[in-house]
C-alpha cells in the first residue's frame, strides 16, 4: 500500500550511485517518515546531490534498492516524479518565459488544467512574494527572488513530497530567513520535506532527523539535537592565540576539557561547561587573544566524526 | 552490473509532449516578428530565381518529361527547402540552446515527462512552423498563378513530413554537438545539399554516377516529391520518397530520445 501512513515515504537499502569507477554514494539506507523533514548534512561532494537526483527519479540507481511513496523509479518515473517538487540546486527557470509564465507552464506540465493553473501561479505568486514581479522576465530577479520562484514553481502540484538541494546557499541572511519561514509553513501543511545543505544553521532550523554524509557513505543519523548529544558536549570553548604560540602549547590545554580539536585557526575545547574550561585556560597562564564559549553544533559534531570542518 | 532505466528504451514520446508544444508557443508570445522571416526566405528566392532568372531560361523538362515555366519548376524545390531549413534552425541552434543553456529540458524532466516526450514535443513545434511557412508559400504560389494541378493540396503534407524528417536528424545530430563551432558540419552539408539536389536546375546536368548520389540525398527525395505533386506527375516513385523521409525521422526521434536519456538522466 503506497499510501499507508506507517510505511516510510522513502526507503533506501544499499543505495549506491556509481559514475563509471567513481562512487558517488556507496550503499546508503535511510528511510523517510510522511510529515518528516529530513536532512542530507555534509560537504560538497558527499554525495548528497546524487541520492537526491536518484529519489527525483531523473538519475537510475547503479545497486541496491530504492523505494519512493512505495514505487520503483525505474519503473513508475512519470508517476512519482507527479506527486514530487524538486527544487534543484542550481535554479533551472525558463529564461525565455515570465515569472507567471513560468509557473503556469510548469503546471501544465503536470497535466493541471488552464484554469487550475491560473488559479495556483496566483496564490503561489503571492506566497512567493512576486506577485508585483509576475509579468517580468526571470533574468533580471535577484537571486533570492530566483529561488523563491523555483520553490513556488516545485509547489504547483502539491506535491507529496519536496526534494531542495541546497535551497538557501548563496542567498544573503534576510533571504534565507524569509525561505526558511516559507518551507516551515509548508511543513506545517503535512509536506514531507527532504532536503541536503552543508550549512548547520539550516539543518537544526529545519530539519526533524537527518544524517550526516561524507565521502558517499552515511557516517551518522539522528535529530540535530541526538546527535549534538552523543557525538559533542554540551559547551565549546573556542581560543583564539597570536601566530607562533600554538606550536609552543604543547600538551598545556590537557585535561582542561574532555576533547581538543586544534584548527588552522582555532583550538575548541569541548567541555560541558566552557566558562570553567576558559577559566582554566587562564589559570595555567596561557593568554589566548579571543576566547569564545558557545553551545555545540553540528558542526562541532561534523567535525568529530570526520575530522573535518564542513565548510572548507 | 545492473542499469535499470529510467525510462523504456524506445520511449517515442506520448501526448504529454504538446505541453513542449505550448511552451514554445508562450515563449513566440512574445517574439512572433522571428518567425516572420522564415516565411519571407522562400519568397526571395522565389521572385529574384524564379522571375528574374527564369525569365532568361523560359521552360524546363518537369519531373513528367513535360516542358514547364522556370517558375513553377523552382517554386516546389524552395517550398521543400524552406522545410528543411526551418526545421534544421529549430532542431539545431535552438535545440542546443534549450539542452546547454537554458536548462529548460532538466527542470521539465523533473516533472511526468520524459526525454521521448521533450523530443516528441520540440520536433512537433518545428513542424507547426513548418507548416504555417508551407501554407504561407502556398498561398504565395496561387497568388502567382503557379498552381496547376489538384495534387497540389498534398505538397503541404509532403512539406511537413520533410521537416519532420530533417528536423528529427537535426535534434540527433545536435544532441553528439560539443560547441557552437560544431554547427559549422552542419551548413556543410545543409548547403550544397540545398543547392545541388535538382533546386535550381534538372538532373541532367549531371553524369550518371553523379545523379545517383543526388537522387539519394533526403532533400531530393522532398525536392521531386514536392515537384510532382505540384505539377501533377503522379508516380509509384513518390511512395519511395515518403517511406525514405518517414523512415530517416522515426531513426533520428528514436536517436533523440536515446540520446537525452543518457545525457539528461545521468
Amino acid at each position: 500500500m503506497p499510501d499507508d501512513p506507517s510505511n516510510p515515504l522513502i526507503r533506501a537499502r544499499g543505495l549506491t550511485k556509481r559514475f563509471g569507477e567513481f562512487t558517488a554514494v556507496d550503499s546508503i539506507d535511510f528511510d523517510v517518515a510522511v510529515g518528516e523533514s529530513f536532512g542530507f548534512l555534509g560537504p560538497n561532494g558527499a554525495g548528497k546531490t546524487s541520492t537526491m537526483r536518484m529519489i527525483g527519479c531523473t538519475s537510475p540507481i547503479t545497486g541496491g534498492t530504492l523505494e519512493v511513496m512505495g514505487m520503483n523509479p525505474a519503473v513508475h518515473g512519470p508517476q512519482i516524479r507527479a506527486r514530487l517538487g524538486v527544487v534543484p540546486q542550481q535554479d533551472t527557470l525558463d529564461s525565455e518565459l515570465t515569472v507567471r509564465e513560468n509557473l503556469a507552464i510548469y503546471g501544465r506540465y503536470f497535466g493541471l488544467s488552464r484554469a487550475e493553473v491560473g488559479r495556483r501561479a496566483d496564490e503561489l505568486l503571492e506566497f512567493a512574494q512576486l506577485t508585483e514581479r509576475a509579468n517580468d522576465q526571470v533574468e533580471p530577479l535577484s537571486g533570492g527572488m530566483k529561488r523563491r520562484l523555483t520553490i513556488a514553481r516545485s509547489l504547483i502540484n502539491e506535491p507529496t513530497l519536496l526534494l531542495l538541494d541546497e535551497p538557501t546557499t548563496g542567498l544573503d541572511p534576510q533571504a534565507r530567513h524569509l525561505l526558511w519561514d516559507r518551507l516551515y509553513r509548508l511543513k506545517q501543511r503535512g509536506v514531507t520535506l527532504v532536503l541536503t545543505t552543508h550549512y548547520m544553521d539550516e539543518a537544526e532550523q529545519l530539519c526533524d532527523r537527518l544524517v550526516v554524509m561524507d565521502k558517499a557513505k552515511i557516517v551518522a543519523e539522528g535529530s540535530p539535537r541526538e546527535l549534538i548529544e552523543r557525538y559533542s558536549t554540551r559547551e565549546v570553548t573556542e581560543l583564539r592565540f597570536a601566530p607562533g604560540i600554538v606550536e609552543t602549547l604543547d600538551g598545556r590545554l590537557d585535561g582542561i576539557a574532555q576533547r581538543v580539536e586544534h584548527l588552522p585557526d582555532r583550538i575548541l575545547l569541548y567541555a560541558d561547561d566552557g566558562e570553567a574550561a576558559a577559566v582554566a585556560v587562564n589559570q595555567r597562564g596561557l593568554k589566548p587573544e579571543t576566547v569564545l564559549v558557545r553551545r555545540s553544533s553540528l558542526e562541532d559534531v561534523f567535525l568529530r566524526l570526520t575530522g573535518r570542518s564542513l565548510i572548507e | 552490473m545492473i542499469t535499470l532505466r529510467v525510462t523504456p528504451a524506445f520511449a517515442l514520446g506520448s501526448r504529454r509532449s504538446a505541453r513542449l508544444i505550448e511552451r514554445n508557443l508562450y515563449v513566440y508570445k512574445h517574439g512572433w516578428m522571428v518567425i516572420l522571416s522564415g516565411f519571407f526566405e522562400p519568397l526571395f528566392y522565389l521572385l529574384g530565381i524564379g522571375f528574374g532568372l527564369g525569365a532568361l531560361i523560359g521552360t524546363i523538362a518537369g519531373p513528367g518529361g513535360e516542358p514547364i515555366s522556370y517558375q513553377l519548376f523552382v517554386a516546389p524545390a524552395l517550398l521543400a527547402s524552406s522545410a528543411m531549413n526551418g526545421a534544421i534552425t529549430e532542431s539545431t541552434f535552438n535545440f542546443f540552446f534549450k539542452l546547454n543553456y537554458n536548462k529548460t529540458f532538466t527542470s521539465i524532466l523533473a516533472t511526468p515527462l520524459s526525454p521521448g516526450d521533450i523530443a516528441l514535443g520540440e520536433l512537433g513545434w518545428a513542424l507547426i512552423r513548418g507548416g504555417l511557412y508551407a501554407l504561407g508559400f502556398m498561398g504565395v504560389m496561387v497568388a502567382l498563378g503557379l498552381v496547376v494541378s489538384p495534387w497540389v493540396i498534398l505538397a503541404v503534407p509532403a512539406a511537413l513530413l520533410l521537416g519532420f524528417a530533417f528536423g528529427a536528424v537535426g535534434m540527433a545530430a545536435t544532441s553528439f554537438m560539443k560547441t557552437w563551432q560544431d554547427f559549422d558540419l552542419i551548413q556543410l552539408v545543409v548547403l550544397p545539399m540545398f543547392l545541388f539536389s535538382g533546386t535550381f536546375y534538372p538532373l541532367d546536368a549531371y553524369p550518371d554516377a553523379l545523379r545517383v548520389i543526388v537522387q539519394l540525398t533526403p532533400l531530393y527525395q522532398g525536392v521531386d516529391l514536392i515537384r510532382s505533386l505540384t505539377v501533377g506527375a503522379i508516380s509509384p516513385i513518390l511512395l519511395f520518397h515518403v517511406a525514405y523521409l518517414a523512415v530517416m525521422g522515426i531513426v533520428g526521434l528514436a536517436i533523440t530520445s536515446r540520446r537525452l536519456d543518457k545525457l539528461l538522466l545521468k
